[in-house]
């Protein structure tokens, strides 16, 4: 067997592969032919492997955007005009902090939070999918955090909280520190003049009682307090890993530096525009794609239909990858790949063109190896271009200067994609298929 | 064939065309969508006819001025408000709801406060900036040559004028905005518009290096190599944007006629626009080189 068909076989394998991973999850099976009726749903299952301590989980679904699932996108801006500039960084985080809990509350199940600073403004990106009452979530992400020390009263099961006069507003800041003589990770709390004289009062009032601090009435740390603490300061200790105590001191600083947020911007899709977007969506690609197809074939006979099954196959790679990147589908994410549907023969008509000069000199099997070497060079300056505007527009790194939405970005990573997967259809596919085809030919 | 020969023909009709773009720029301006003004979009889809009239109305009881409202598609309205409260956009589905006694459902809601405009605006142009700045330095690498690099941004801008100046026309006559969007289709496409350039100038470069000639018989030899090719790409670019403008639903609409211009114009560009501007540019430096040399010799 030639090298060329061995590769051949082992690209189709890889189709097969991404096939199965891209076919939708349940597709129903209706034959009704005389006689028989068959009726039945094939179930893609996922995949499921064990293998001594590795396991593998993975559902092979596509991951909508918003604007397809339908939720909301909001933005908040923090008002941290009442906190000294060093302790902004910890505000902040606070916030963000403070609105994931909440977030979570509402049960969304993969909220997306992220902070944005520009020209001194901080901002909180809040994304919900699937939220329908947006107004309640929106209502209490925007709250201030408010934080209280609680004493426990009762014994046994009769145990109740009480909460106190002592609040955020009256502790100065939480840190992380080590213990100097466990050398494990503590939260060291440092209160304002009054606060110290409260605490000092309900420390004395409760030894060896827990001490519960609620952050929106929600418990985060009961720690119990060993004796009375006067003089404002005070450590948290116990068997907290480094990121469970910074967790803690991040929570309480969110108490202590309360940040008003207030909602600057806000996009909701209701889920019924972005089913019939989706529908609009596919309908427009196959109707694109049918067209690219015959206008290939059209134009270049059997050369065309050599470049229509590298387009096919370029599409179950290209949805099989987003499945398993994932890659976060939006509107102008399907627009995206369409494109890269109408570039991808690029690079076959780039060879197919220089083909036809080329077979003018040289006999049939040599204009194609030539054409297939020349054509390479154009095709790679001049799908870089490209690349560099979808990096600048899909912000991978989070640049502050540069516009990041989740619509825009989709939009560049299928784009981005879809050239490098192209690029290796239209020439190691195609080419591969034409040496198998054009060999067969001579013998 | 001679393609350098009709020169004053490709000039001629760039700027009709951008001439076009930039009357309607200036008689009738941009619209400017919420991402950049500031505002909100809200969009309902009813479950029968309604009067826009009266539903606008009913919005302007609550002391809410209606900028504009447009149909969707059946029965879907899109209502454009100035920047509004979350409880607004409750009292306005409640209000049309009672008016009009049907069912309604809320497809979108965006509401963008004032601050965010002036923000992206900025954004924007540093974007524009670096991703046009990246081609440049990649052309001028590529070809080592500021000739090339230049001519080839120079029809970069040449696309993008068109493709605005062609916005300020379908803003006036199909009120076609500008949005985050077309920003992003404006950055594809100029790299789209490099794309094509860098084509033709590296079959200039090849047959430079292997035949030599004066860059005007190199340009020409390389149009004729490349121009079907070029054609042919932007038909197939072209089937599927047209089937997402006339299929793919209101949201990509606009953004896939943006993609569309910017490849027409694109297309259009690298072979006259590009290519021309290189070799006047090559003749006119061997002109003052030569009247140089001649006062040289006197």
């Amino acid at each position: 067997m030639s090298n060329a068909a061995k590769k051949l076989i082992a690209i189709l394998l890889l189709t097969l592969v991404a096939l199965f991973i891209s076919l939708p999850k349940e597709i129903p099976i209706k034959i009704n032919l005389i006689g028989t009726k068959i009726d039945k749903t094939f179930t893609r299952p996922d995949l499921n492997i064990n293998f001594g301590k590795v396991s593998i989980h993975k559902n092979f679904d596509l991951v909508l955007g918003l604007d397809l699932a339908g939720g909301s996108h909001l933005v908040f801006e923090a008002d941290l005009s009442g906190i000294e500039a060093e302790r902004r960084e910890t505000a902040i985080s606070g916030v963000r902090n403070v609105i994931e809990r909440r977030v979570n509350l509402f049960g969304v199940s993969e909220p997306n939070i992220q902070i944005s600073t520009f020209e001194g403004k901080e901002r909180i990106n809040v994304e919900l999918p699937g939220v329908n009452n947006t107004k309640d979530a929106i209502n209490l992400i925007g709250r201030v955090a408010f934080l209280t020390f609680a004493e426990v009263e009762g014994e046994g099961d009769k145990q109740t909280l009480k909460l106190t006069n002592l609040t955020g507003a009256d502790l100065k800041s939480a840190t992380v520190v080590f213990d100097q003589t466990t050398g494990k990770p503590a939260v060291s709390l440092e209160f304002t003049s009054e606060g110290a004289n409260k605490f000092e009062d309900l420390t004395g009032k409760n030894v060896g009682k827990p001490l519960p601090i609620l952050l929106d009435g929600q418990l985060v740390s009961a720690p119990v307090v060993q004796e009375k603490i006067s003089g404002g300061n005070a450590q948290i200790t116990g068997t907290f890993t480094l990121d469970e105590a910074k967790n803690l001191a991040i929570q309480l600083n969110a108490g202590a530096l309360p940040v008003p947020v207030k909602l600057v911007e806000q996009r909701t899709v209701g889920a019924t525009l972005g089913s019939e977007s989706i529908k609009a969506s596919v309908k427009a690609g196959i109707v694109g794609l049918v067209m690219v197809l015959l206008f290939m074939i059209l134009s270049y006979g059997k050369l065309g239909l050599v470049a229509d099954v590298a387009l096919i196959i370029f599409g179950i790679l290209t949805l099989a990858l987003y499945k398993l990147i994932p890659v976060v589908l939006t509107l102008p994410g399907i627009a995206g790949f369409l494109l890269s549907v109408g570039m991808a023969v690029d690079s076959n008509i780039l060879i197919f063109e220089r083909f036809k000069e080329e077979r003018k000199r040289r006999p049939i099997y040599d204009a194609l190896e030539v054409s297939f070497g020349r054509a390479w060079d154009s095709i790679r300056d001049a799908n870089i271009a490209t690349l560099v505007t979808a990096f600048i527009l899909a912000n991978p790194l989070d640049w502050s200067f540069l516009h990041t939405s989740g619509p825009v970005r989709g939009f560049a990573i299928t784009l981005a994609l879809g050239i490098g997967i192209s690029l290796f259809t239209g020439i190691v596919v195609s080419r591969n298929l034409l040496r198998v085809f054009i060999k067969e030919k001579k013998s | 064939m001679n393609w350098m020969r009709y020169r004053l023909v490709y000039l001629t009709i760039s700027l009709v065309v951008i001439g076009v773009g930039v009357f309607s720029l200036l008689k009738w301006g941009l619209r400017l969508g919420v991402d950049f003004t500031g505002g909100s979009n809200l969009e309902y889809k009813f479950s029968q006819n309604i009067s826009t009239e009266v539903a606008s109305q009913e919005i302007e009881n609550l002391g809410i001025n209606v900028t504009s409202v447009q149909s969707t598609g059946d029965n879907s309205y899109l209502f454009k408000l100035p920047y509004i409260s979350q409880d607004d956009e409750e009292k306005i589905t409640g209000a049309l709801k009672e008016k009009t006694k049907t069912d309604i459902t809320l497809l979108r809601f965006e509401n963008v406060g004032p601050a965010i405009g002036p923000e992206l605006i900025k954004k924007t142009i540093y974007a524009i900036v670096i991703s046009a700045g990246m081609i440049l330095l990649w052309v001028a690498y590529q070809f080592k040559s500021i000739k090339f690099g230049t001519s080839a941004v120079l029809a970069m801008f040449h696309d993008s004028l068109v493709l605005i100046g062609s916005y300020a026309l379908f803003g006036h006559i199909w009120k076609a905005e500008i949005d985050f969007l077309f920003v992003t289709a404006m950055l594809t496409i100029l790299s789209f518009s490099v794309h094509d350039t860098i084509v033709v100038y590296d079959r200039i470069r090849e047959t430079q290096r292997k035949v030599g000639g004066s860059l005007m018989d190199l340009a020409n030899k390389a149009l004729t190599q490349t121009m079907v090719r070029s054609l042919n790409n932007s038909f197939t670019i072209i089937f599927m944007l047209t089937a997402l403008i006339l299929l793919g639903g209101t949201t990509v609409k606009w953004f896939a006629a943006a993609l569309f211009v910017g490849t027409v114009s694109g297309t259009y560009s690298s072979p006259f626009v590009a290519v021309p501007l290189l070799v006047t540019w090559d003749e006119i430096e061997k002109k003052v080189k030569s009247i140089k040399s001649m006062r040289k010799k006197s």
